[in-house]
């Protein structure tokens, strides 16, 4: 009995080695770093992207930023976000109209409340809830390759879809009900083609069927060469035309020279004393 | 002109205006208003003023008038001005030839700031000197200049109707009627000229070719630039595409375009449209509906007013609105006018869809598109 006591059960070797393999693998397992997977970051971006959400911006749009009615029941108090796209938050957020400072018939440009990486948070976030317009890539938007012909046909098709609210050298102009059409002065290219393929506020969407996205790096490299273009004419009034001038003209600076001659002429030291 | 013997009493008031001028305090004239009066021969009697004049206030005098000093040194300020002018017109002068065209000032071009500053400067200072010069300088006494009459002196009037009777009998008219009867012949068929051009503006010429367009059943709608054919995928809601006609791109065997030029200009004019496409529970009436394709409808671009070019869309209140005059129309009834000085809808064109699923017109406009005129058929 003693020896048997003393002898090992023929499955002890296997047992123990299972036990050590277990213990390295177990201790291996929890002090190598992870390696970060791009799905793992995603999720984190989409969840911090609803932590801002939920926020900033689930007040007006609301907690599933399914949008909120307001008491007229067909006006949004703030539209649904589901389905406008990460490229709609990227613009919205990334030109500052989003968030809103005050309710206005128009959310202005202003700088930004987001910095770059919450933006992509948010962007990620609205993303995920349902498909819709991504991102355009740098070489989707950017106008490098666009030469003088195509800058040409750029114009052609600025003119032809653009003008008639953003004016013909991208100055903007008024809409009803206190709404206007921005200046595209100085608006970076990835937001111009975010705006064309998303169709913010009252703007209506140029989607990649129907204006390429060739089309669309000629457009942009063609605001960029009106932007570029030194102001050889005085006084530009907005590019609004001769309109705008001839008014400045006849009331402004008429009226200014009558006024200068009245004042002219009323004016002038008299003294009591006579002539010596 | 040198014998007025109707006017000889004005001379004398002249004279005497002059010397109110110099006249310092109060002074009344009572001879100036009946001498007037009688110097236009009327043979009024003399009026009366129920008030004596009060005649001119007393003379203030300005201080270049009073003190040399300052009299000196306004002269010295109106002849720099001058001599700055000069100055600057020489530098003008310079700037022309001297500064290259495509320098920059400030982001703005140099040369036309250089030229501006100089030249304009030197107007300014050319005005400025004349004004100091008539205000501070120049004879400052008050004057008192009497109306008028109106009408010629006799002598004149007389004198013209001779120069008329001269050349009436000097020409003959009177005596060769026929060359009168020709020569007012003659005049009055310039008048044929004015009625056959202007003729064109009234409703009596030819509006036939303002009633319709180029648009047929079939014909594709493509996009305005690139001439591309558009499938109804490819339009988003909330997509706006400016369109034309296919016909516009349509090429001959050699690739040259069939309508160019002038006509393609004419038929740009008529035939433009615009596609957008909206939810299609949004659209209020059937027959816009109806004439779309799943909320895609397509309009005439040309306003109904006075023909503006119009795509200036708001995508969710669904209104056009004309840059020229702000009509509005409502592209989910039927392009109804909202607002402004239009007097019709916006003409829709009815779409289809062709074997290859591009859209297509199924028939031209129903109703002629463009600014009213009066022989139009509704």
């Amino acid at each position: 009995m003693r020896l048997s006591t003393r002898r090992r059960h023929p499955l002890a070797a296997i047992a123990v080695l299972l036990v050590g393999l277990l213990a390295v693998g177990g201790l291996y397992s929890a002090f190598v770093p992870r390696a970060a997977t791009a799905q793992t970051s995603q999720a984190d971006l989409v969840e911090e992207g609803r932590q801002l959400f939920l926020i900033g911006c689930a007040s007006c749009h609301g907690k599933n930023a399914e949008g909120i009615l307001a008491s007229e029941g067909s006006i949004n108090y703030g539209p649904s976000l589901v389905g406008v796209g990460a490229a709609a938050v990227d613009f919205q957020v990334g030109t500052g109209r989003m968030p809103m400072a005050a309710a206005a018939p128009q959310a202005p440009r202003k700088p930004p409340v987001y910095d770059a990486v919450e933006t992509a948070a948010l962007a990620a976030y609205v993303a995920s809830l349902a498909p819709g317009p991504a991102i355009p890539t740098e070489e989707m938007y950017s106008p490098e390759g666009v030469d003088v012909e195509g800058l040409a046909r750029g114009g052609e098709i600025f003119r032809a879809n653009c003008t008639a609210c953003h004016n013909s050298v991208g100055a903007g102009g008024a809409l009803p009900d206190g709404r206007y059409a921005p200046p595209l002065t100085g608006v970076s290219s990835v937001h111009i083609y975010e705006a064309l393929i998303t169709g913010p506020q009252q703007m209506p969407v140029f989607p990649d069927d129907t204006l390429t996205p060739q089309d669309k790096q000629e457009i942009i490299a063609y605001i960029n060469a009106v932007d570029d273009v030194p102001n050889y004419g005085g006084w530009g009034l907005g590019g609004l035309g001769p309109v705008a001038e001839g008014t400045v003209v006849w009331l402004v600076a008429m009226g200014a020279m009558v006024v200068a001659a009245v004042w002219i002429a009323a004016h002038g030291a008299r003294t009591r004393r006579s002539k010596s | 002109m040198t014998e007025r013997p109707g006017l000889d009493p004005d001379q004398p008031d002249e004279a005497q205006a002059g010397d109110v001028s110099r006249a310092e305090g109060p002074v009344t004239n009572p001879d100036v208003q009946p001498t007037t009066t009688t110097g236009r021969g009327s043979g009024l009697a003399p009026r009366q003023e129920p008030i004596d004049d009060p005649g001119l206030a007393e003379h203030e005098y300005r201080m270049t008038d009073v003190d040399p000093v300052l009299e000196r040194r306004a002269e010295r300020q109106v002849a720099g001005l001058f001599t700055l002018a000069m100055l600057l017109t020489v530098a003008f002068t310079v700037a022309y030839f001297a500064i290259p065209e495509d320098a920059l000032f400030l982001g703005t071009s140099a040369s036309n700031v250089a030229l501006g500053v100089t030249l304009g400067g030197a107007l300014l200072c050319i005005g400025v000197g004349a004004i100091q010069w008539a205000k501070k300088l120049m004879d400052d006494h008050e004057i008192v200049e009497m109306r008028h009459p109106a009408a010629s002196t006799p002598q004149d009037r007389k004198e013209a109707v001779a120069i008329l009777e001269t050349g009436g009998r000097e020409s003959g008219i009177g005596r060769r009627p026929l060359i009168r009867n020709t020569l007012i012949g003659s005049m009055a068929a310039l008048g044929l000229p004015a009625v056959v051009l202007l003729r064109d503006l009234g409703p009596v010429t030819d509006t036939e070719v303002l009633s319709y367009t180029v648009w047929t059943e079939g014909m594709r709608v493509v996009e305005d630039v690139s001439g591309r054919p558009l499938r109804p995928s490819d339009l988003q809601v909330g997509t706006l595409v400016n369109c034309e006609p296919a016909a516009l791109f349509a090429t001959n065997e050699e690739g040259e375009r069939i309508i160019e030029g002038t006509a393609a200009l004419q038929v740009k004019a008529k035939a433009a449209v615009i596609l957008v496409r909206m939810p299609p529970a949004e659209i209020s009436d059937e027959q816009t509906q109806n004439w779309g394709i799943d909320g895609i409808l397509c309009y005439s671009k040309i306003c109904t007013h006075v023909g503006c070019p119009i795509s200036l869309y708001e995508q969710q209140t669904h209104h056009v609105l004309c840059p020229c005059h702000q009509s509005t129309f409502d592209l989910a009834a039927g392009g109804t006018v909202l607002f402004g000085p239009a007097a019709r809808p916006l003409p829709q064109l009815p779409l289809g869809v062709d074997d290859e699923g591009y859209l297509v017109a199924l028939s031209d406009f129903l109703v002629p598109v463009g600014p009213s005129y009066p022989t139009m058929e509704l």
